[in-house]
């Protein structure tokens, strides 16, 4: 058990988590250069477009150090977004020390600092490491500093390194077997394992990844999973080198596998501890809780023959997601559908984009919702997260939205622009910090709802880029809310409204007017948008009608050409939604919440 | 909603100009060294029809342009046409012609050939307007040829004319159309111009020489001339077609707007019939040689599911005034509400079961169809 170390990469968005990793699994031998290809940990399309990591993935390293001893180098990948906090917390409560690495060009971001105090809370050693010392704006000192003074770490005993050209590998190695303690943990103890996380394998059923803290596991055990009670019989354990690597046994301190037959990941828990059916562990492992969604919206297949398709699709593509939630809706504009609960919005835009590539869907996505709370006359409560839920406005009594804490980390410069953007978004109780000259911190509560719309977007336009930003949900608070409508040729388009806040409802009745006024093409008439309250109209647009398409020769030579070019326009419209008589583009359900300037 | 009660069409495409015009991207070649060997291609062409065709009502000779053709190759063409099809007693037989071949000769071989029906090209009453479009007659030309076709017995004849052209006034229009009217045409075609990829008008175009017309004055020229033609008792029975008095409508025209089959013969026809649409190579040479080498001249034909039908008659029908059936839209959702919305925003009225576009409705028919999908 001497021998092991388990440990994670900690990083803020790009500063190099992947490309790092990479280079540790080429180091220990686990593939041979002509295999290696960039960011292997990041296997998703999606993940490597973006950078980040969606799905954590975990592999066991072997290490000889500079003395000539042995290691089992355990890293635990963590997903690098905020909407993954409570997986990157699993992931921590596995591990006995972390690398935060920072790049030496972007110096401390919101994240680092984020995850710099999720490792703190584990009581994790830290090793920081500066990335990127090879890029011409590397300033290693300036990031030294900020390391102890924003930090508070030791910025002298940063390691330096640059994962992309190979440079201080060896030194991170070392690093590690130095500074992180293995693991303490009782072999005879009776069993606990911490689930991080979760994966499917259409062969074998779900895969969970574990750390054992107490006793061990075989094949054949029974093994309890504490949270719900299900059992199961373990037919498979091993450890994670790239390729799964079935062992005889898995022992306290270590991580790896376990298949057992579990058919969804949705019948496991991230955070739950499994123990053995036989001779139970007398508590679970702290820290569990069930993930809840924070983010809605629902999705409808665009052609309503397709829901079936799309039905089948969600319920494939959740086998891999247990954070997705979902269940069957209906709106009076878009027929059957589904209210999906998300993570946050990146795990709702990742939602999105693998239904449509992984899965070939082609469906409408709704304008996001938070949950809202509603007290009504005769006492009761009711949280409503979609819209079309909105209670008789004459019942409500009072009303509440959830708030989150936000930090942003920004240059001093932007002080001015940044503050203006969270006045905008109804941000109140801020106070700003001056960790290094220069740079700013700023904390401060803002309802959730003002963050899904757009808030990155524009905090990163706002900054130049320099702005980065982290948040945890705290409360559901008062809060002043309307419901907007909106009505396309006087018809009510359910899918289109928005709980607001009564502030803020004009302008986002103008908003929105505005927007679908740009998605919704000419139409052979005039098109009214409006935007409502209760009866009343705040705002309206209107799309003129085209007036003149018509060709002048239609002789025999022209009609094939003139039916291809329908038939082509048919498709076209496949991508369109008819409300009443009016087409609405299936980008235009969301586009009402993107940035004007986009 | 193909019209099987109509006898079929015959077109003949004459693949031969004096020179080509900038804006027209008919198939034609400037060179009448061809012209023996088309001839006999055709003929040969004809035969591999006998059994399918047999009598028609109605024969087109288009192109290109067929007033081009002598005596002889005229003659021999009709005479050839005559032995091998059938046409009904009461057959319309039209010719296209140039008012600079028009002459009165020309017009009395029209008239011993049997048609009985002239689409003369005249384009504009406006010598600056015809310089532009690069035509070789002048207004004068085409007053004498007009009358020439009077003089020799025509009263089916046939007015082409184009707007929209650079430079042109909605009143320079007005002037062409009522210089037109004085001749009292059975018949008008008025074309805006469309600016065709490929064509010189084309290029120029790119090159920034003249803007095509804004929507709005296209739109504005096309009711304006709709009403000018209305107020003098023409039938607007297709977008660009005007018809003095029901007689007058072209019947072979119509046949491609109501699908009644037609068989078109010659380089760049097309012909339909039974569902079936195909074409012929687009080059006299290509088409010489394959008929010369016992092959068929047919480049490409498509058999019409079910679907594409449907759309193509909706497709057509929202061109002509004798619209389309109700019926047609029976299993397509939404429909009623749809039309009720068409109805009300002036493009179509409803009458006895039909759906009959205004002329607003003719502005956009090409996307009325997809309303519909």
């Amino acid at each position: 058990m001497s021998q092991i170390r388990n440990f994670s990469i900690i990083a803020h968005i790009d500063h190099g988590k992947s490309t790092l990793a990479d280079r540790l699994i080429q180091h220990a031998g686990l593939v041979t250069e002509r295999e290696f290809r960039d960011q292997i940990l990041d296997t998703m399309d999606l993940e490597r477009e973006r950078g980040i990591t969606i799905k954590s993935q975990t592999v066991t390293l072997p290490y000889t150090d500079k003395k000539g001893e042995t290691f089992a180098l355990n890293l635990i990948d963590t997903p690098g977004h905020v909407d993954f906090s409570y997986e990157v917390s699993r992931a921590l409560a596995s591990c006995e020390g972390v690398l935060l690495l920072v790049d030496a060009s972007q110096g401390v971001q919101a994240q680092t600092l984020a995850n710099l105090y999720m490792a703190m809370e584990h009581d994790l050693e830290i090793i920081p490491v500066i990335n990127k010392i090879d890029l011409p704006s590397a300033d290693i000192e300036r990031t030294r500093e900020q390391i102890e003074t924003e930090l508070g770490l030791d910025g002298e005993e940063a390691i330096l390194c640059s994962a992309k050209e190979g440079i201080g590998i060896e030194d991170v190695l070392e690093a590690i077997v130095e500074h992180i303690p293995p693991p303490k943990a009782q072999k005879d103890a009776p069993l606990s394992a911490l689930i991080f996380d979760a994966s499917y394998d259409s062969f074998r059923g779900t895969i969970v990844s574990c750390r054992l803290f107490d006793g061990s596991l075989r094949p054949g055990d029974l093994i309890r999973f504490m949270s719900n009670k299900a059992v199961y019989k373990v037919d498979e354990v091993g450890v994670f080198r790239i390729q799964r690597e079935p062992r005889p046994s898995l022992s306290a301190g270590e991580v790896g596998y376990i298949i057992s037959g579990i058919k969804t990941v949705s019948d496991t828990s991230m955070g739950d501890t499994i123990t053995l059916d036989t001779h139970p562990a007398p508590a679970p492992l702290p820290g569990f809780r069930e993930v809840k969604s924070v983010v809605f919206s629902s999705i409808y297949p665009i052609a309503s023959d397709d829901f079936q398709d799309l039905a089948e699709a969600l319920e494939k593509y959740k086998l891999n997601d247990a954070a997705l939630t979902y269940q069957k809706d209906t709106s009076a504009a878009l027929g059957q559908g589904f209210r999906c609960g998300f993570l946050g919005l990146l795990h709702l835009e990742i939602v999105q984009q693998r239904l449509e590539r992984e899965y070939g869907q082609t469906f409408i996505m709704t304008v996001p919702s938070v949950q809202y709370r509603f007290t009504l006359q005769d006492g009761g409560t009711v949280t409503v997260d979609n819209p079309q839920y909105y209670p008789d406005p004459a019942a409500i009594i009072g009303s509440a939205e959830p708030y989150i804490r936000a930090n942003i980390l920004i240059p001093e410069r932007y002080m001015g622009a940044v503050m203006s953007l969270c006045m905008e978004r109804r941000g109140i109780n801020s106070q700003s910090t001056y960790p290094t000259p220069g740079r700013i911190e700023i904390s401060l509560e803002m309802p959730l709802a003002e963050v899904i719309v757009d808030f990155y977007d524009r905090l990163k336009t706002v900054t130049q880029g320099y702005g980065s930003f982290d948040y945890a949900l705290i409360e559901h608070r008062e809060s002043d809310l309307v419901k907007l409508d909106i009505l396309v040729n006087g018809e009510k388009v359910d899918a289109l409204s928005l709980i607001v806040h009564k502030a803020r409802a004009r302008e986002w009745g103008v908003k929105v007017c505005e927007r679908l006024k740009k998605e919704i093409p000419r139409h052979q008439f005039k098109i009214a948008i409006q935007g409502a309250i209760g009866g009343k109209i705040i705002s309206r647009s209107t799309v003129a009608a085209f007036r003149k398409d018509v060709t002048a020769k239609c002789y025999g030579g022209d009609i094939t050409r003139k039916r291809k070019l329908l038939e082509k326009q048919k498709k076209g419209k496949k991508r369109m939604k008819m409300v009443g008589s009016v087409m609405i583009p299936q980008k235009a359900f969301v586009a009402v919440l993107k940035s004007d300037d986009e | 909603m193909m019209n099987n009660s109509e006898l079929p069409g015959l077109y003949i495409h004459v693949p031969f100009c004096g020179g080509k015009c900038p804006y027209c991207d008919f198939y034609s070649v400037t060179t009448r060294s061809q012209m023996g060997q088309w001839l006999e291609a055709l003929e040969r062409e004809a035969l591999l029809y006998r059994g399918r065709f047999s009598l028609f009502d109605s024969l087109y000779i288009g192109g290109g342009t067929p007033s081009l053709l002598g005596e002889e190759t005229l003659s021999s063409l009709m005479e050839g046409l005559l032995r091998r099809f059938a046409f009904s007693s009461d057959a319309e037989f039209t010719i296209e012609g140039n008012p600079d071949d028009v002459i009165p000769d020309k017009a009395a071989l029209f008239r011993d050939l049997g048609f009985n029906r002239i689409s003369l090209g005249v384009q504009s009453f406006d010598d600056r307007e015809l310089r532009l479009l690069q035509r070789r007659h002048s207004a004068c030309q085409a007053e004498r040829a007009l009358d020439c076709l009077r003089r020799a017995g025509f009263d089916n004849v046939g007015i082409d004319l184009m707007y929209g052209l650079p430079g042109q006034t909605q009143s320079d229009w007005l002037r062409t159309l009522g210089r037109a009217l004085e001749f009292e045409p059975a018949h008008l075609s008025c074309y805006e111009l469309t600016i065709s990829a490929g064509t010189p008008f084309a290029r120029m175009r790119e090159a920034g020489v003249f803007a095509p017309l804004e929507e709005e004055e296209g739109r504005a020229l096309f009711l304006a001339t709709a009403q000018y033609l209305a107020d003098r008792g023409y039938i607007h029975y297709e977008v660009s077609n005007y018809a003095r008095e029901k007689k007058s409508m072209c019947r072979h025209n119509r046949k491609y707007w109501n699908r009644t089959p037609y068989l078109g013969l010659g380089p760049s026809a097309h012909s339909f019939a039974q569902g079936e649409r195909w074409w012929t190579v687009k080059s006299v040479s290509r088409y010489i040689d394959c008929l010369f080498k016992g092959r068929s001249p047919v480049e490409g034909r498509e058999r019409l599911s079910p679907a594409q039908a449907s759309l193509e008659s909706l497709a057509l029908g929202f061109r002509t005034k004798e619209g389309l059936d109700e019926a047609l839209f029976h299993n397509r959702p939404r429909a009623d509400k749809i039309l009720k919305e068409l109805c009300e925003s002036g493009l179509v009225n409803r009458e006895n079961g039909r759906i009959l576009p205004t002329p607003k409705g003719f502005l956009v028919a090409d996307s009325l169809p997809l309303l519909f999908y």
